[in-house]
């Protein structure tokens, strides 16, 4: 689906850009600029809003980034559980730093506070879905889900 | 020995959470029939009897918060679930959502009833999209058993920003915007989401409910410490044994939630402090261990029961470095808003990193004491009021610790 018809779907939700742009961040990965202009015009709001609306939220992005998006918690139970370990290995198994994505766009990396998975810190999240108890060793095998 | 005490967690392991008939079959929606044939206030006063206070952290009583949605007057009134659960170290919600989502909708379904509402939200954060789906299933049985009447429940996911717990961020949030608090007054119970009356109550408020209405205010009233009755899901995180959850009465101390409950502190080592509440709660130390986890109490000793997370650390840990990550915490989610938070958490955040590195002064500890004070009264929401608590608790039990970090 493209961005015209998800923004379209939700027109008529009261509230409803932020569930349109999550629904378009399935799609893309990220809020392209056109989507925010026509999110805008479609809930009836100024640009600035719609801009203002996608830079507020930490879950969405307006740059583009890699298709599964890696979150790290860096909250302070995964801080002292050894969240940096984790970082570094992820670092070095996708030869990028943290805030950027992989040249063939299959991943982004990302820091995240607290997701709520602490009987298992540290934890990861890809696309949402939570990994716990993650350690350096098991990051390769993590990754190999989604090659 | 204190013991373990299942009230908002009863169906946990009992129920598949995806069968509405499983809900059904142990007494589900038994008490939402009750309430109905109830008078409104009779239903907001045995609420309001049985002294249950909000689980979000604020502690507001929670029959006195329905009575005022109650007695506003509009042609729309609101139910609000706040699931945003943000405060890192919490996930009580979570669990209770996961394991038991009708519970949640029969509160909510209830609190409808009471004060005259036919359309509720849940507001979940993002983070939990596989919790969203759950409950959107339970609230398609839930319809179809034609159980919640004319109540209809919608969920809207969060996106990712802390602030948005605020009762009116998360109304904000709601409504599409971004989500910055409001001023109060007015309260979301006079006005609340597109400007109509609102309740705004948290997962495990709502959870209460459905017993309370079953076994009766006197029953609930009893159980814990009389002036915050009931129980608390805390869980527990850090250096603790046991790194897991529990459902306690409310007089339960806190020496008895890491030692008894969560086995002590991991690897035989020694405790040193902890932290209540979630990220914005205040450190304690060893000598402060016998308060129990009741609201009354911990606020007594300048701590909060905030969320029921309970962060352990052992005597090897840097709380200096742990404290300059939760500053960063705050500096990352302050809405930016209003200057006290915006620059205070800023500040804060610098000063505690410059310690940190071994950078620091005991003017920079002074100048930290202040700053703490003067956000605590004149940041306009909870957020910036309750940020430098951890900076200013560990300044006051653990100045030890400051002092060996500075030049
Ligand atoms: C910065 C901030 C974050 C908050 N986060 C939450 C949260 O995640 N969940 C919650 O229920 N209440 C949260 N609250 C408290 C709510 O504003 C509100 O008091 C609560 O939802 C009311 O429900 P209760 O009376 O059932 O506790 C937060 C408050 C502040 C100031
Ligand atoms: S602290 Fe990392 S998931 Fe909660």
């Amino acid at each position: 689906m493209d961005y015209q018809e998800i923004l379209a779907k939700y027109a008529d939700m009261p509230g409803g850009m932020i569930e349109a742009f999550h629904a378009i961040q399935e799609e893309l990965s990220y809020l392209p600029e056109e989507a925010i202009i026509e999110a805008a015009q479609v809930f009836g709001k100024p640009v600035a809003q719609a801009y203002g609306v996608a830079t507020f939220y930490s879950m969405f992005s307006v740059k583009p980034r890699g298709k599964n998006v890696i979150r790290i918690c860096e909250s302070a139970p995964c801080h002292v559980a050894g969240a940096a370990e984790v970082v570094a290995a992820l670092e070095k198994e996708l030869g990028i730093s943290m805030d950027s994505s992989t040249a063939d766009g299959r991943f982004a990396l990302e820091f995240t506070e607290c997701v709520g998975q602490c009987q298992g810190t540290p934890v990861i999240t890809i696309n949402g879905k939570p990994y716990v108890d993650v350690s350096p060793a098991k990051i390769s095998g993590i990754l190999a889900e989604y090659k | 020995m204190a013991e373990e005490m299942r009230i908002v967690l009863r169906n946990y392991g009992k129920i598949d959470p995806l069968k509405i008939d499983d809900y059904i079959a142990l007494g589900g929606y038994d008490s939402l029939n009750k309430a109905r044939s109830m008078s409104n206030p009779d239903l907001i006063s045995e609420v309001k009897a049985s002294n249950l206070r909000g689980r979000g952290g604020a502690g507001f009583n929670c029959g006195m918060k329905w009575n005022f949605a109650y007695q506003a007057q509009a042609d729309q009134k609101y139910v609000i679930c706040n699931a945003d659960e943000g405060e890192p170290g919490t996930y009580k919600d979570r669990l209770i959502m996961e394991n038991d989502p009708h519970t949640l909708l029969e509160g909510m379904a209830i609190c409808a009833y009471a004060i005259g509402a036919t359309k509720g939200y849940i507001y979940c954060r993002g983070e939990y999209p596989s919790v969203a789906k759950t409950l959107k299933l339970a609230i398609a049985q839930a319809k179809e058993k034609g159980v919640l009447g004319d109540f209809s429940i919608e969920v809207r996911l969060g996106a990712g920003a802390y602030v948005c717990g605020e009762e009116t961020a998360l109304i904000e949030s709601i409504e599409g915007k971004r989500g910055e608090p409001r001023i109060k007054p007015p309260f979301p119970p006079v006005i609340g989401l597109w400007g109509k009356p609102t309740i705004v109550n948290n997962v495990e408020t709502f959870a209460n409910i459905p017993v309370i209405v079953e076994k009766g205010s006197a029953w609930y009233a009893a159980i814990g410490t009389p002036s915050y009755p009931g129980t608390k899901v805390v869980t527990l995180t850090g250096d603790v044994a046991n790194k897991t959850f529990f459902e306690v009465p409310t007089s339960t101390t806190i020496r008895e939630v890491i030692f008894q409950f969560g086995g002590g502190i991991a690897a035989g080592k020694e405790f040193k402090a902890v932290q209540i509440g979630g990220t914005s709660g205040a450190f304690i130390p060893a000598s402060q261990l016998d308060t129990q986890i009741g609201f009354d109490a911990m606020t007594a000793i300048g701590a909060a029961l905030g969320s029921g997370a309970v962060f352990v650390l052992d005597e090897s840990r840097d709380l200096i470095d742990v404290t300059a990550r939760i500053a960063k915490f705050f500096a990352h989610e302050s809405c930016g808003k209003c200057a006290p938070c915006r620059e205070g958490t800023m500040r804060v955040h610098d000063l505690m990193d410059k310690i940190n590195g071994g950078k620091g002064v005991s003017a920079d500890i002074a100048l930290l004491n202040k700053l703490g004070r003067v956000m605590s009264y004149s940041c306009l929401c909870g957020l910036g009021q309750a940020a430098p608590s951890p900076v200013l608790s560990t300044i006051e039990h653990f100045s030890a610790d400051y002092n060996a970090k500075l030049m």
